[in-house]
């Protein structure tokens, strides 16, 4: 039988190993992030782990600050295992606004020494992800040429035009959050808060996705089933709706 | 100081942009401004980065938030008849690909040969890249909205740009508080001055030599 549900969050990223790279999705401080899946890796203490997202986030404000957005209740992000120390290299396009009071852990480290952050625009960091999950060795893109983040890359004209040479960011876990999901690891999503969660399913060695609810084999629409299951290895609920029914 | 453009007017100045059946990308700030200004004869679509086609406008209350509804921007939007959901990479293809019509950035600099530069101000710092180094080089038509000055009154049109780019020669159109400008081969063609100013104060403000538009009209507003 395949069973890829696992009920534990802990369980679920108990093989998760010092210097991991970690594929995480979400988009700023709105649904769609694997917060509990975070909680059980600060929980872990793995480290030197490269973080690799489209904002890896504030992590926990300090006491009183108010937060540039409203985030879902019990919401954490990417930016705890960067408080925490856990993240040593982040792979991301947007780190996040500074204003007085609050900078961005992201920011803290960074300046301290204590970061390594590389810069990728959001469409080459969607495209490399992909270009892991689907087998392409490298592809080229018009965007960065002839800007700051062409350096180092190679370059070549297509049409007229240069492009840069891409490569895929090849990653060890893909740490994901999705609406509903089946034993088997089909995944439906709910409005923006798909965004970056099924370009990174499959692309990682492993994927484990945090789920609002798993349910049973055959509820969901084979029409619409976003990620199908081949992309995960693992899913993990907030809430059961999948037994005993 | 002379009466410039506020932020509003400069948006409702790029609204007057978009066409009929436009699908359209508005980035941070004052291109956001714009979508309140659609004019009324006019059907557009909103894109949005985080995976999103055809969104409504922004919630009047809070039971209207939504955490599985922000835009690109991370604010609240709302669902509308006709919408989309897709992933991140999806949304890229749209914007790589040439299929967004018309993208209003904010912009730090703009050179007279239409590069940007909006992601960041100094090769030091980090800075945000965001989605806008893919808009700005793979929109259709690119629009940038800014102040026509820093605020110590420098210009930020300029000859050449001194922050990072964002991506070279992409700009098609320059709306500022005091200005509108469109970029051609041979310079910027200043094509509207906003009420009050002449052509030589607006001048005043611009590094590079303008090209003065036979048909140069005064900003409606």
């Amino acid at each position: 039988m395949i069973n890829k549900i696992i009920d534990s969050f802990d369980e679920a990223v108990a093989d998760i190993f010092d210097g991991a790279v970690i594929l995480m999705g979400g988009f700023g401080p709105a649904n769609g992030t694997p917060s509990n899946l975070l909680r059980a890796l600060e929980r872990k203490g793995v480290k030197n782990l490269t973080l690799v997202a489209n904002t890896p986030g504030y992590g926990r404000l300090p006491p009183g600050a108010k937060p540039f957005r409203k985030t879902p209740p019990n919401y954490d992000d990417g930016g705890i295992l960067i408080q925490s120390g856990q993240v040593t290299r982040v792979i991301c396009a947007f780190p996040g606004m500074s204003r007085p009071g609050i900078s961005s852990p992201l920011h803290e480290k960074f300046y301290e020494g204590k970061l390594q952050v590389e810069m990728v625009p959001q469409g080459t960091l969607a495209e490399r992800i992909r270009a892991a999950k689907a087998g392409i060795s490298a592809f080229y893109v018009p965007t960065g040429a002839d800007t700051v983040l062409e350096k180092g890359k190679e370059t070549r004209f297509f049409d007229g035009r240069k492009n840069v040479l891409e490569y895929p960011i090849k990653a060890d876990f893909a740490l994901i959050r999705a609406y509903k999901g089946d034993r088997y690891g089909n995944l439906v999503y709910q409005g923006t808060s798909r965004n970056f969660n099924p370009v990174m399913a499959g692309a990682a060695k492993i994927t484990i996705a945090e789920v609002d609810m798993t349910v049973p084999l055959g509820s969901l629409d084979p029409e619409a089933i976003v990620t199908p299951s081949i992309y995960v290895d693992r899913v993990v609920p907030r809430k059961r709706m999948d037994q005993g029914v | 100081m002379k009466a410039r453009l506020d932020e509003q007017t400069m948006a409702l100045r790029v609204a007057r942009e978009f066409q009929d059946g436009m699908v359209i990308n508005l980035g941070y700030g004052i291109p956001t401004l714009a979508a309140n200004f659609i004019p009324e004869d006019k059907e557009v679509i909103f894109h949005s980065e985080n995976g999103c086609l055809g969104y409504g406008p922004s919630p009047t209350s809070e039971a209207e938030e939504d955490f599985h509804l922000v835009n690109a921007t991370g604010s609240f939007a709302t669902r509308k008849p006709g919408m989309s959901f897709f992933s991140h990479d999806e949304s890229f293809a749209m914007i790589r690909g040439r299929h967004i019509d018309l993208c209003v950035l904010g912009g730090l600099q703009v050179s007279e040969k239409g590069d940007l530069a909006n992601w960041a101000t100094s090769y030091n710092n980090i800075g945000n890249i965001g989605g806008a180094m893919d808009l700005a080089s793979g929109a259709a038509r690119l629009i940038v909205v800014m102040t026509h000055t820093t605020k110590d009154n420098k210009p930020k049109i300029l000859k050449e740009c001194t922050y990072p780019l964002t991506a070279p020669r992409c700009v098609n159109l320059i709306v500022t508080d005091i200005a509108v400008m469109e970029v051609t081969t041979k310079g910027l063609l200043l094509k509207e001055t906003a009420p009050g100013w002449s052509v030589e104060e607006v001048q005043a403000l611009t590094e590079p030599r303008l090209l003065i538009s036979p048909d140069l009209k005064q900003m409606e507003i």
